[in-house]
């Protein structure tokens, strides 16, 4: 994973919330096997609209995405994760993420940045009223600007350290795996193990 | 210390306590019992396992089914759809290579993932499950902590069999009092979504609680448990008791002879000590409980089927109110119509919400005997195809085709639209499914949450509607008919 410790780039209002992971990828483009080339996909349905945000210059080259509370809400896809960072975004902002997509961003060095609604609210005007503004994301300091706007932003403390550090958290794991398999060994024989299949009579 | 549920099955489970405090504190390792593996979630963690050269650590703890992507009809012909076809080819060869067990389509044991991991007695009371589908929820009902997950974390358990959890808040979810006839488990989880809201749950781990939930089988239970993720919940259980044992016992996976009785004896232990304190306490009322059914684009827009659709304005908060105007307008409604005077097109029947015998059972007894409204289109499809085959053995199939509705093969299907079982542009679906979002059930579709029953009665009449909306059913009628 790439590491994360700063980022720049256009912020784009989405004045919404609840907006769940179907909504971001709709199921269709589910069917890929990749990780990668999604960038079609996000927002598919809103994109058709003229109107929507991601068809509005500057926004359309936007990196910082600021979006209602309730994000990444509905299915676990991760698809959702990898279409926002193929279109090019960094980072979300909301007030509250649902707890999958946040997990997944944390995955995937999407920065998911939990920000207080009244400085969403803040952060929307300002896009609006000056299209194109940078915003500025600071993982060190967790804080976002954004113009006159300096808003501190949350994470847990371990995602913002792999994230600082790009690490992998399959790596991270496999470091215990002697607790691993001590563990295992005091599993009690009734759980059920899959192998050998055993059938409905 | 006395300990909740969700506190024991976790605690049952750490590998390793998380190190540290402050910056680098990390979360705890935890081990998990059973990893459920599907079509859609799975390609990637497999490629990425492949190109660490990692192998997959636990085969005899995983278990593979194809269901998302599968269609519903002519299940002996190649998948027509080439990308679809690829997807489920993909895992064929993926699961051969890191030997994972697979219940292909046209096996006796495939279906939804979260029918069949309950249907083999593989789900059990304090288990940690998780699978690459937030429904995963539903094996929660075991007493089991379950979890969805996406596909980073997918290969994270192929290749540790554990998963790094951040700790979690606890909500007890209490609901006392007997339902009313006509009023089921899907009425109790879509009310307290409604209450709680889509994000209410957030960070929590429900555990539902109360008479009302003791009263209801497995198969009801499994209703609540699978839509806790729409209220943003972790998980949601249930503690396991006779009614969890009776279903346990017999079933191809449950433990035999002397591993019973040591199941039984820690499955006992698995119940929220008396004096254990949850961080958030939810009351609700089974006595007064009504058919709810959702009006908007997301779960927790829901009321009572006896009501109205609610008026914007009505909502204090600007974010609800700006939602409700949306959904409105996405969903084709006019606020202050009533529920039941609105007419749909579809009515479907299945999904890992509502597609067990007991669903099917009580839709069927709705049915049987009446005619469906003539413009209705109705979709049955099982949760698995060994329900398919226990309700053909019953003669369920027989009453659904003579009502007019279609029996298919088991799978997902229009719970999210991604086989050819798809709502068109501005129809208008009565889905016992657990979303309602915009194009969840096909692009321009929309969607109204319902219970089994209220499926079926609103396949007889046209518009969402209730059981004792109905006309007794002419059934002396049927009866002499076929004696003749």
């Amino acid at each position: 994973m790439e590491k994360f410790t700063k980022h720049t780039g256009t912020g784009v209002p989405l004045r919404q919330s609840n907006v769940d992971t179907d909504q971001i990828i709709p199921a269709v483009y589910l069917k890929r096997i990749t990780r990668t080339g999604f960038e079609d996909a996000l927002f598919s349905a809103w994109r058709k609209d003229p109107a929507f945000i991601l068809n509005q210059e500057p926004y359309n080259t936007g990196s910082v995405l600021v979006a209602g509370p309730d994000f990444g809400t509905g299915s676990s896809r991760e698809h959702a994760v990898w279409a926002l960072k193929d279109y090019g975004f960094k980072a979300v902002l909301s007030s509250r993420f649902a707890d999958i997509f946040r997990g997944n961003s944390g995955k995937q060095g999407l920065l998911a940045a939990e920000v207080a609604q009244d400085d969403i609210e803040l952060i929307w005007k300002e896009l609006e009223n000056a299209p194109g503004t940078q915003v500025t994301v600071d993982l060190e300091s967790k804080t976002v600007v954004c113009g006159n706007i300096v808003a501190p932003f949350e994470i847990d403390d371990y995602t913002r350290w792999r994230l600082l550090e790009g690490l992998d958290d399959i790596g991270l794991t496999l470091q215990h795996e002697e607790d691993i398999t001590a563990y295992e060994a005091t599993r009690p024989v009734f759980k059920p193990k899959t192998l050998p299949a055993r059938l409905s009579q | 210390m006395a300990k909740t549920l969700a506190e024991k099955v976790w605690d049952a489970h750490v590998v390793r306590k998380g190190d540290g405090e402050g910056a680098n504190a990390q979360p705890d390792l935890l081990f998990i019992d059973l990893h459920l593996v599907h079509e859609v979630t799975s390609p990637q963690a497999f490629e990425g396992l492949r190109l660490a050269g990692r192998p997959l650590r636990r085969p005899d703890l995983t278990i593979a089914t194809e269901d998302h992507n599968t269609p519903t009809l002519d299940i002996d012909k190649p998948i027509a759809d080439l990308t679809s076809r690829t997807q489920i080819q993909t895992l064929r060869n993926n699961c051969a290579e890191f030997g994972v067990r697979l219940h292909s389509l046209g096996d006796a044991e495939q279906g939804i993932v979260h029918v069949v991991g309950p249907q083999l007695g593989l789900t059990q009371p304090g288990m940690t499950v998780v699978c690459g589908d937030s429904h995963t929820s539903t094996h929660g009902a075991f007493g089991a902590l379950a979890m969805g997950i996406g596909t980073s974390e997918v290969e994270h358990v192929m290749a540790t069999q554990t998963l790094s959890l951040k700790p979690f808040k606890t909500m007890a979810i209490n609901v006392e009092g007997t339902l009313r006839p006509g009023v089921t488990a899907k009425d109790i989880i879509l009310a307290v979504i409604a209450k709680i809201g889509t994000g209410g749950g957030q960070g929590y781990v429900l555990e539902y609680r109360g008479s009302a939930i003791r009263a209801l089988s497995m198969d009801a239970r499994m209703t609540i448990c699978n839509m806790s993720i729409e209220a943003g919940a972790r998980a949601g259980m249930v503690a396991p008791d006779e009614t969890t044992y009776a279903y346990m016992q017999g079933r191809p996976h449950a433990p035999e002879g002397a591993d019973w009785d040591a199941a039984v004896e820690y499955w006992n232990t698995l119940r929220t000590d008396d004096d254990a304190t949850f961080d958030v306490s939810v009351d609700l009322d089974a006595d007064t409980l009504e058919p709810f059914v959702t009006w908007g684009t997301n779960p927790g827009q829901g009321v009572s089927l006896s009501q109205s659709v609610p008026r914007p304005e009505d909502f204090g908060d600007e974010n609800a109110k700006a939602a409700a105007e949306r959904a409105l307008q996405y969903m084709g409604l006019t606020a202050g119509t009533p529920m039941k005077d609105i007419r749909v097109d579809t009515v479907f029947l299945g999904s890992c919400t509502n597609s067990r015998m007991e669903d099917l059972r009580a839709a069927a007894d709705i049915v049987r005997g009446r005619v469906k409204d003539p413009n209705i289109r109705m979709l049955v499809v099982p949760g698995s195809a060994r329900v398919r085959l226990e309700a053909e053995a019953e003669g369920l199939d027989k009453v659904f085709t003579d009502f007019g509705a279609e029996w298919r093969f088991a799978g997902c299907s229009m719970c999210l639209g991604m086989n050819p079982d798809q709502l068109e542009v501005g129809e208008r679906c009565a889905s016992t499914s657990n979303r309602n979002f915009e194009g969840r059930q096909g692009k321009g579709g929309r969607t109204h949450l319902v219970s089994p029953v209220v499926a079926a009665a609103t396949a007889v009449r046209g518009t969402l509607s209730s059981p004792s909306d109905l006309e007794p059913a002419p059934e002396s009628a049927a009866i002499q008919i076929d004696a003749a």
